[in-house]
């Protein structure tokens, strides 16, 4: 879990998630060209996130497809969120989100 | 080559025939999934996602495509209406590999007709599913009831 909290500290790396919660299954190629990321920095980002288990990636023909994998914070979700009450939570996002715009980071 | 739409990947701490075991065994599944799967798992097969409600509801039906124990199981997808030829079925693939004490599961899910729902269902299903599978194998307890 430790993996997971220390890949996502990083502002690019949430950006390189959202790009794939997106568009899941894109290339090495792809990601760089929807980030504005040199190809290296995202070859480390990718690394870092493939060994928290937040990118899973499949081999189709010559192509490696990067996918957005959900299970290690449905596990973060299961320990800390879904136990107290996740309809609160949302009504304060909501209200959160109404006054400072939606703010993704 | 069709390129799937969803990839899951856990790391479980057990063996390729017990994880084998709890994706296709009945007692197993309740504990986790809340549903059964039923088959003979044959290659060619069909195989049906049952609720473990007393009318045992199907939910899921599809064939089973590819079955190679502890390895590789590779079924189609379907609502127990879809009336589509087994090809424009959506396809779901499960792929066990051990590696240094634990066993990686892959589940990846492709082919889904544009017109359906499935996508969206799925997608908040898998995850409660292979979280609540792991912490069975892991814990001996699965999550709280995911539906």
């Amino acid at each position: 879990m430790d993996d997971v909290f220390k890949a996502l500290a990083s502002p690019a790396r949430r950006r390189l998630l959202d790009a794939l919660r997106a568009h899941n299954g894109l290339t090495l190629g792809q990601l760089c060209a929807h980030l504005s990321m040199t190809r290296q920095a995202v070859t480390q980002h990718l690394q870092k996130l493939e060994a928290a288990n937040l990118v899973a990636t499949v081999r189709r023909g010559r192509e490696k497809l990067h996918y957005l994998n959900p299970v290690p914070l449905h596990a973060i979700y299961e320990r800390w969120i879904r136990k107290y009450d996740r309809k609160p939570l949302e009504a304060l996002r909501d209200l959160k989100n109404r006054l400072e715009g939606d703010d993704r980071e | 080559m069709s390129k799937p739409e969803f990839v899951y990947v856990t790391y479980i701490a057990t063996t390729p025939e017990k994880l084998w075991n709890a994706l296709l065994d009945p007692q197993e599944t309740e504990k986790y999934w809340q549903h059964e799967n039923v088959s003979d798992w044959k290659p060619g097969s069909q195989w049906e996602h049952r609720a473990f409600d007393a009318a045992r509801t199907l939910r899921l039906k599809g064939r089973v495509v590819e079955s190679v124990p502890p390895r590789r199981l590779v079924l189609t997808w379907a609502y127990p209406d879809d009336a589509s030829p087994e090809e424009k079925r959506s396809r779901v693939t499960f792929e066990l590999e051990p590696a240094a004490g634990v066993v990686k599961l892959t589940v990846t899910h492709e082919n889904f007709q544009p017109d359906s729902d499935m996508l969206d269902r799925i997608r908040e299903g898998w995850p409660k599913v292979l979280s609540s599978l792991k912490s069975l194998l892991e814990s001996g307890r699965p999550l709280p009831k995911l539906w």
